[in-house]
């Protein structure tokens, strides 16, 4: 059947199970938002084209599959950037639609025309520029399968106008991904198995790192049943938060910059590390030379080339967590660690969390309070609460027990603030019936606070707290430990954030009181539409214990008056 | 340690792009680069030296592999292996010098490939230490121009990659002009 190329996009999407697409419209794109009239797929017009990447990433995050974000040339292609880097240095899953001028202009500097296939080479798992209507096919069913399978990413799909425009013959069959070098689909060697095994077996310090590719690979249920036979603590990395349930007694809680120092000391102690999806970020680390000098180390990892990238290990198994672990676990035998692990509980005295949790109520509202009076509020429920970048975010972390996968949503690896509110929209499209909680700092909140509008304009229920500091907090709090408290650029002057939600038709409210967080989460709970709760908290407030840039992992910066108490306590 | 990869690359456009951005990105320092048609339409084979030590060269590898464009990677470095390198080298060689020269050159199995009034041009293929053997002694005449390939490989013996399955799935790619991986 003959079709334009603006039809075949729709028609490959709709094909490749895509329900939602985020974007914005202009001139190079203008025919394929033509052509969306015959299709079923619902187009949410965003106001920044970095939104749509976000909600692009925050659908894949939640929901696992592909997330797509479409944009016109030049400014619209170039306004991506930030949401795909963000996309790729976390795993994600996007494919992002761009239209370029026509194919005869390319090279001309053409109005609105910019080399994004060029510019997004490196942040980009692969690109395409196409500039003829019968590839189109191929390509975009190659660009969903390079998303999503293997180590996923992001992928640009660069679409000439003339290509949209112009007509051919459609047969999706026949449009096969031709991809003769790319091998997502590893598996590790049947030695490689025994040597993990034996290094298993004879650990009397193992300890399970847990990262965000148990959650990519769906495979919570078998490190659960690793752990739990082998007798295995667990530690997570921030994007693995929710991999392993917060409750469970082997689940010790965050690693690494922010981690529980416990965690950490856990770490530097043990001598068996089993890596489960995690790529060992240097906030992760800290120091190299001196991290888990004492430990043995086993990665099971997709990605070949993160093996022995920062850590070297011992043993790799290089394959999909889960199929390398359905393999390994029927030969895993049951070992007692309990000298381990009260080892551990004793060090758990000290904590961090605690230190927080147990101040009186003295008047002053802290961030602490807040994001762990929201866990207790909604516990149980189906939440998934992204984070934006900052203090509150590694507060989120500590504070806020994760239960399940994907649960939450945050920038860990490139740290983008801005990302929380648009990818919080992405996760209710893909999640409708789940509870979406924004948890954003002043400063991030107003780099994408124009999408309050997409939230209006799509009627989504979505929950907004600002954790508002008046202050760029964690740069701040760099400046407090590292540059002699010289506050340069980090104090904020805010607006009203409760008007501006109000000009959005948006419920709004402030808090500044513990006694109010409660009533005003529950009130946020009980209206059926989107509601922006502004936490006026604490204004120079730390996150503790912190690992400086470069120290070594077991060597914290400490909150100055702890309090000590048992491992017994919540 | 100079570490030689041999790499097999689909023939589109931009690859090179891709496979120099990733050295570029990922901080390897690449010594040498040529790439060039293969015995395969479809398939390019890229020659790449890089000084480095043995994890790094697995790293390197890798790299290489996730570029979705890439076919087939070995480092030959430690296999029996020819490597060349091509130079045509610009002496200045007025009447006197000229016999000197044309003896170095037959010394080296050098050929000489261009005869002007005040100079010679003359080519010699071989490994980098015959040609910077050669380069030293003919210095002192004047070295007026120089061009190197840099350096090409492959294994010795029957053994080609292509011919074995298991090694890499044999390219099926079709001809492709539609689409360019980047401009
Ligand atoms: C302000 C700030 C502070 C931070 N502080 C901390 C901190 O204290 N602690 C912390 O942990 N992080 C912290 N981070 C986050 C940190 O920068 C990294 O993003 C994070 O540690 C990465 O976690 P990860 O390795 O689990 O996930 P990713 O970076 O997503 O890596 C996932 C790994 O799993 C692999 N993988 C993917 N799919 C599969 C599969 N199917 N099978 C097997 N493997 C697979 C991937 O190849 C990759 O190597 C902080 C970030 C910010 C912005
Ligand atoms: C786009 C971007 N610019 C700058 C930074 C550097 N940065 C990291 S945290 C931070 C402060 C965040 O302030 P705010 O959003 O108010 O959160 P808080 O730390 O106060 O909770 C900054 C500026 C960043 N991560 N992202
Ligand atoms: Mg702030």
């Amino acid at each position: 059947m003959t079709k334009t190329g603006a039809q075949i996009l729709w028609e490959c999407l709709e094909r490749e199970g895509v329900k939602h697409v985020f974007g914005y419209p202009g001139g190079a794109i203008l025919p394929a938002y033509d052509a969306l009239k015959h299709s079923d797929i619902h187009h949410i017009l965003v106001r920044h084209e970095q939104g749509a990447t976000h909600m692009a990433d925050g659908y894949a995050r939640a929901s696992g599959e592909v997330g797509v974000a479409v944009a016109t040339s030049g400014p619209g292609a170039t306004n991506m950037v930030t949401g795909i880097a963000t996309a790729m240095l976390d795993s994600s899953p996007i494919v992002c639609i761009t239209g370029q001028v026509g194919s005869k202009l390319i090279g001309s500097d053409a109005f609105q025309e910019t080399d994004i296939t060029g510019i997004t080479l490196p942040i980009t798992k692969h690109n395409y520029l196409v500039t003829h209507a019968d590839q189109l096919a191929r390509v975009l069913r190659e660009a969903f399968y390079v998303a999503r399978s293997g180590r996923p990413g992001p992928v640009l799909v660069d679409i000439t106008k003339d290509a949209q425009q112009s007509s051919c013959e459609f047969n999706w069959e026949a449009a096969r991904p031709q991809l003769p070098g790319y091998r997502p689909d590893l598996s590790p060697e049947e030695t490689e198995y025994a040597q993990a095994l034996e290094l298993i077996h004879k650990a009397k310090r193992p300890l399970i790192l847990a990262g965000h590719g148990i959650i990519v690979s769906g495979a919570m249920a078998e490190v659960l049943t690793l752990a739990e036979k082998a007798g295995i603590p667990v530690a997570l990395t921030l994007l693995g938060l929710g991999a392993f349930p917060a409750s469970h007694p082997l689940n010790l809680g965050m690693m690494g910059m922010h981690g529980e120092a416990w965690v950490n000391h856990a770490i530097q102690e043990a001598d068996l590390l089993l890596a489960l999806g995690m790529r060992f970020d240097d906030r992760v680390t800290g120091n190299l030379k001196t991290y888990a000098q004492d430990a043995k180390k086993i990665h099971i990892e997709i990605d070949p080339a993160e093996i022995n990238k920062n850590v070297k290990v011992d043993v790799a198994l290089v394959g999909d967590l889960r199929e390398v672990l359905k393999e390994l676990l029927p030969r895993v035998e049951s070992v007692d660690h309990t000298e381990w692990l009260d080892s551990i509980d004793k060090l758990k005295g000290d904590s961090a969390v605690r230190d927080v949790q147990k101040l009186p109520d003295n008047g002053h509202l802290y961030a602490a309070h807040v994001i762990n009076d929201l866990w207790r509020e909604t516990r149980g429920s189906n939440t998934v609460v992204v984070t934006d970048v900052g203090q509150h975010q590694m507060w989120e972390a500590q504070y806020f027990k994760h239960e399940k996968a994907r649960s939450l949503i945050t920038s860990g690896g490139l740290g983008t603030m801005g990302f929380a509110l648009p990818a919080a929209i992405g996760a209710k499209v893909a999640r409708p019936e789940a509870e979406v909680w924004v948890i954003v700092g002043d400063g991030g909140f107003q780099m994408t606070m124009s999408e309050l509008a997409t939230i209006v304009q799509e009627k989504l229920k979505i929950n907004i707290a600002i954790i508002n500091n008046g202050f760029l907090g964690m740069v701040r709090q760099w400046q407090e430990f590292f540059y002699e408290r010289n506050y340069e650029a980090t104090p904020l002057l805010n607006p009203n954030f409760v008007k501006l939600a109000e000009a959005y038709g948006i419920r709004s409210m402030a808090v500044t009181e513990r006694s109010q967080v409660l009533p005003s989460v529950r009130a946020a709970r009980d209206h059926d539409g989107a509601v922006l709760l502004d936490f006026k908290v604490e204004q120079e407030d730390t996150v503790y214990p912190m690992v400086a840039a470069g120290a070594s992992l077991n060597d914290m910066i400490r909150r100055p008056s702890p309090i000590v108490e048992t491992a017994a306590d919540e | 340690m100079l570490n030689i990869f041999v790499v097999y690359v689909e023939n589109k456009p931009g690859v090179l792009t891709r496979v120099a951005s990733l050295f570029r990105r990922r901080a390897f320092n690449i010594d040498s680069l040529t790439v060039g048609r293969t015995e395969k339409p479809e398939v390019s084979r890229m020659t790449i030296t890089v000084d480095t030590n043995p994890d790094q060269a697995k790293r390197i590898e890798a790299n290489l592999y996730n570029l979705v464009n890439v076919l087939l990677v070995e480092n030959i470095t430690h296999e029996p292996a020819i490597a060349r390198d091509l130079a045509m080298i610009k002496v200045a060689a007025t009447h006197e010098a000229r016999s000197h020269v044309l003896e170095l050159a037959s010394v080296f199995r050098a050929r000489v490939v261009d005869v002007a009034p005040e100079s010679l041009t003359i080519e010699i293929t071989g490994g980098e230490d015959k040609i910077d053997g050669l380069l030293e002694v003919l210095r002192p005449y004047g070295v007026v121009e120089m061009v190197r390939t840099g350096i090409v490989a492959m294994r010795r013996g029957t053994t080609s990659p292509s011919a074995n399955p298991n090694q890499t799935k044999t390219p099926q790619v079709a001809a492709d002009e539609g689409v360019s991986y980047s401009v």
